[in-house]
């Protein structure tokens, strides 16, 4: 053989400049992503004298945990000083319900809409397509007005009900794209062993739910755990989620500014959606997939 | 040896798995060369190993007397067709196979010309300015053979095109793609599962399990004589009948006995000689049983019991019981059998296959 | 067996709550927001007819043109930034690159956090005084001037570019997601073809993916008009009114100014530009699709 290379096997890999690159990009792009991350932990361990001397990038010279024990207890909200722990057990006891709630109708309409087409099924799905897709502050002022009327404005029964409202959308298009997906010949096979519209739904389209359900768990706790508009508005002064107690504490003007107990209560904040994701790795991106609603 | 695509000691491995070992194939320049086997058999992987779309872990790929394996498919001189058509879904007929050529920087005429020839060839001159989602499975396949063909390539490589499309289409352009053969001489390489494929469009067959070719043949010998039971289990449709038993010095010769069955083996076209004592797998293709007139005043004749049958228009198939062993027959449509029948059978030794029950290789 | 008659009652019953909430919750509101913009109503509402008097004051108010401004500056800059950086990052990723679940993860983390959040967090980094201009003085960069947060145009810049920080994981994922539905023999087709793979990106794959890349945007787009949280969290609308927005305006003249026939014309502008704009993709995405599978 005259050529000097004899190929043979594999083709050796070089880096090329390309996969340099490549790589110089994806590295730069994670910093730009992590880099909030990082400065919202290092100014929550910081002390007041030391973010006012230092810069924001730097780590903390000594370590100090009163800014986590005064945002958790003791900051203020306006007049009450009782730390975002009061916000905490709010978010979830508006949380918890409101999921449950809003999967359950979400599940319930998706089934009944892909399969037993009932008569202005048609009707529903434009309204809750056009539900998904409206500025909420064309709802909000009359909403108020019927909450009022029925003695639920500001109430916590009242959030739960509005975040089932306005849940309902997403969900419903999200089980009816599940739905539309099972074989109609599952529901007519049902429908021969002599299932009504409950026992198929209970026994036969529950039972093989399962991904769909995480998906929606995955959405509805995260989507109602960071809502802000309609805590603010619909909660009371009792019942105000995690997110507007933060934004209180942050922007409240009595005193000097604390970042570290406001970097400290934001990263309280940003918790549970953060466990979710991390813990739900994929799942959370085919909810990201399922929630684009694809026709 | 003059060869159009030659692989020689070829392994692709992932990980720690070998899907392809030590694999050596040289094809002839405008041979037609058909990789069969079942799914998972390593055939699509030899395909894209010799059309450089993965990468061999060992071993050579020459095309036209040139080492290409470490040549990037565009520079290899091949043209493939894809199982999924493989379409640019957003661009018409024309564009998709003028695409690659107008990368390539080929001069506004030749491009004209190559796509004019191609459209030519396999007639979808009307189709042009379509787009690939107007076009029907059939018409689809078509352009994406004359994507192939534009290309002017020494070798098409072709990765089961016809499994997508409805029976009587894949019949049709079967036959095109035997004459576009018959026209164009080219070497093709075609990976199928289907053996009707295999066997009416090939020279050569390859028949692949395992990571490995078990026999490189042509179409009849690969049928006639398979040269092992894999071989001989995989093609034919029904399936052969095989009975186990072992051969025995009998006053006219080597006999076999099995399955509650005797038959003298005189006239058997074997490789090696048969030696008695030997457990053996004795096979038989159903069009290859004597059966019923033609079975009469054979040697070794025996009376079956037919089981069922099963009229298929031109001929019957017809299941029997004999001894334990079942086993089914092809015959004339002429006359009906039912159930219970007793019918005489006769053994075309000359026809038979005889394997090693050990080793499965023909003896 | 119950006659089919029954069942279906079933089914019909099963969507009460469903109908109670169409009728009153969304098709009711929108009607009553409708209403009271053609009303003079101030704090409490008020029956009466004015025309369009509330729309005109809506439009000579200076305050709303900002919002409309800002929301059209944040719309395309987000928008655009978004899809840029989430292209590139879900391409980026699909080149079989080592470590892809540690950067997606990085990449999509931000859209876990509430808008809240993220204003608070970039609010903070890009504080006047000791956020990075501070940081970098400390360096000994001490010309380093970065007060755009403080500077009344410059600012909503800023709040969209805390929004792409958020959102472009999200692009970033849904594409992810389209690049891995290709079949993989357009790849090696175009590989066999001679095609570079800038050239696949641009002339096959991007045409393939439209339909992703609209859904992408049609996301983008309910988040822009929804744009309300970051701002408040951000720049609380300021500096002065410099970073106001719609859903804002809306928002402030309903509970805080106490002007809701304003605040609902401002509402029904934003509903109507909403229907326009979406009305025709949402028939054409789920209805006529449903015809043609009928």
């Amino acid at each position: 053989m005259s050529d000097p290379i004899h190929p043979r096997g594999a083709k050796p890999r070089h880096l090329t400049p390309g996969r340099i690159g490549l790589y110089a990009f994806l590295v730069f792009a994670a910093a730009f992503f992590l880099l909030p991350f990082y400065v919202m932990v290092v100014t929550s361990f910081k002390t007041m004298p030391e973010i006012q001397q230092g810069n924001i990038f730097s780590l903390p010279s000594k370590l100090t945990l009163a800014p986590w024990v005064t945002a958790w207890a003791k900051a203020c909200t306006g007049v009450n000083c009782e730390g975002i722990r009061v916000g905490v057990l709010n978010s979830f006891k508006i949380m918890i319900p409101s999921t449950f709630l809003s999967i359950l109708l979400g599940a319930i309409n998706g089934y009944a809409l892909s399969f037993w087409r009932p008569r202005g099924g048609n009707l529903i799905f434009a309204v809750l397509l056009m539900g998904a897709f409206i500025p909420y502050q064309v709802y909000l002022y009359p909403l108020v007005r019927m909450l009022s009327m029925v003695s639920l404005y500001n109430t916590l029964p009242g959030i739960i009900v509005v975040h089932v409202i306005f849940g309902m959308p997403v969900m419903t298009l999200l089980f009816r794209n599940y739905y539309a997906a099972v074989p109609v010949d599952l529901f007519k096979a049902a429908r021969i062993d002599g299932g009504g519209f409950w026992t198929i739904f209970t026994r036969v389209m529950l039972p093989m739910s399962g991904p769909i359900l995480v998906v929606a768990a995955i959405l509805q706790v995260t989507g109602i755990w960071n809502d802000f508009l309609f805590g603010l508005i619909f909660a009371g002064r009792d019942h105000l989620p995690m997110t507007v107690e933060l934004n209180n504490i942050v922007n409240t003007t009595t005193g000097t500014k604390a970042y570290n107990v406001n970097m400290a209560a934001t990263i309280l904040t940003a918790m549970v959606p953060l466990i979710v994701y991390f813990v739900s790795g994929r799942w959370f991106v085919r909810g990201i997939a399922a929630g684009a609603v694809k026709g | 040896m003059d060869s159009s695509v030659s692989v020689r000691d070829l392994r692709i491995s992932y990980g720690a798995l070998d899907v392809i070992r030590d694999l050596q194939l040289d094809i002839a320049p405008g041979e037609f060369l058909v990789l069969l086997g079942p799914s998972g058999c390593g055939k699509s992987t030899l395909l894209n190993a010799i059309a450089g779309l993965i990468d061999v872990s060992d071993g050579e790929v020459w095309i036209n007397e040139r080492n290409v394996t470490w040549d990037e498919p565009k520079d290899r001189g091949i043209g493939m067709v894809f199982q999924s058509y493989a379409l640019y879904p957003q661009m018409t007929v024309e564009k998709n196979l003028s695409f690659g050529l107008r990368v390539a920087k080929h001069s506004r005429e030749d491009i004209d010309k190559r796509v004019a020839r191609a459209a030519e060839i396999l007639q979808i001159e009307p189709l042009l300015k379509r787009r690939p989602s107007n076009l029907s499975g059939g018409q689809r396949q078509r352009v994406a053979i004359g994507r192939a063909l534009v290309r002017d390539a020494d070798v098409f490589l072709f990765d089961e095109p016809l499994s997508n499309l409805d029976a009587k289409l894949r019949v049709d352009l079967r036959v095109e793609i035997k004459r576009l053969h018959q026209r164009l001489r080219s070497t093709m390489v075609y990976v199928t599962h289907d053996q009707i494929e295999a066997l009416t469009l090939a020279d050569r067959i390859a028949v692949m399990q395992g990571g490995a070719i078990q026999q490189l043949d042509d179409p009849l010998t690969i049928y006639n004589r398979p040269c092992n039971l894999f071989v001989a289990g995989f093609i034919g449709s029904p399936a052969m009948n095989f009975f186990r038993g072992r051969l025995e010095e009998g006053a006219d010769g080597v006999r076999f006995r099995g399955q509650g069955i005797e038959t003298p083996l005189a006239g058997y076209d074997g490789d090696t000689a048969l030696l008695p004592g030997r457990e053996v797998i004795f096979g038989m293709r159903p069009e290859h049983l004597l059966f019923d007139q033609d079975a009469v005043g054979r040697p070794g004749q025996v009376e079956a019991v037919v089981e069922l049958e099963e009229p298929m228009g031109a001929d019957s198939l017809v299941w029997l019981t004999l001894g334990e062993a079942r086993l089914s027959v092809r015959c004339g449509s002429g006359r009906r059998y039912r159930p219970g029948d007793r019918v005489p059978l006769a053994f075309d030794i000359s026809r038979a296959s005889i394997f090693d029950a050990e080793t499965e290789r023909r003896l | 067996m119950k006659p089919l008659r029954l069942r279906r009652l079933s089914a019909q019953a099963a969507l009460i709550p469903t109908w109670v909430i169409v009728i009153f919750a969304y098709l009711g509101t929108i009607l009553w927001t409708i209403r009271i913009s053609f009303t003079s109503s101030g704090i409490l509402p008020k029956y009466d007819f004015v025309g369009f008097e509330q729309y005109e004051r809506l439009f000579r108010s200076a305050r709303w043109i900002i919002s409309v401004q800002n929301l059209a500056i944040f719309g395309v800059m987000f928008i655009v930034g978004c899809l840029v950086l989430g292209f590139l990052m879900a391409v980026f990723l699909d080149q079989r690159i080592k470590g892809e679940g540690i950067f997606r993860t990085i990449f999509l983390y931000p859209y876990a956090m509430s808008f809240i959040v993220t204003g608070l967090v970039w609010a903070w980094i890009l504080n006047p005084t000791l956020g990075i201009q501070h940081a970098m003085h400390n360096w000994g960069w001490t010309s380093f001037s970065f007060d755009w947060l403080a500077r009344g145009d410059r600012a909503i810049y800023m709040v969209g570019f805390a929004g792409i920080w958020q959102s472009a994981g999200l692009v970033m994922a849904i594409l992810l997601a389209g690049l891995r539905g290709i079949d993989e023999d357009i790849w090696k087709a175009a590989r066999v073809d001679g095609i570079p793979t800038w050239r696949v990106y641009i002339s096959i794959v991007i045409p393939m993916m439209s339909g992703m890349f609209v859904t992408a945007i049609v996301l983008l787009a309910i988040a822009v008009v929804k744009v309300y949280d970051i701002v408040v969290a951000m720049t609380g609308g300021g500096p002065g009114i410099s970073t106001e927005v719609p859903a804002k305006f809306v928002i402030d003249y309903l509970f805080n100014r106490q002007n809701i026939a304003l605040a609902t014309a401002a509402a029904s502008v934003m509903f109507v530009a909403v229907l326009v704009v979406l009305g025709p993709w949402l028939y054409r995405q789920y209805f006529r699709k449903e015809r043609r599978a009928a």
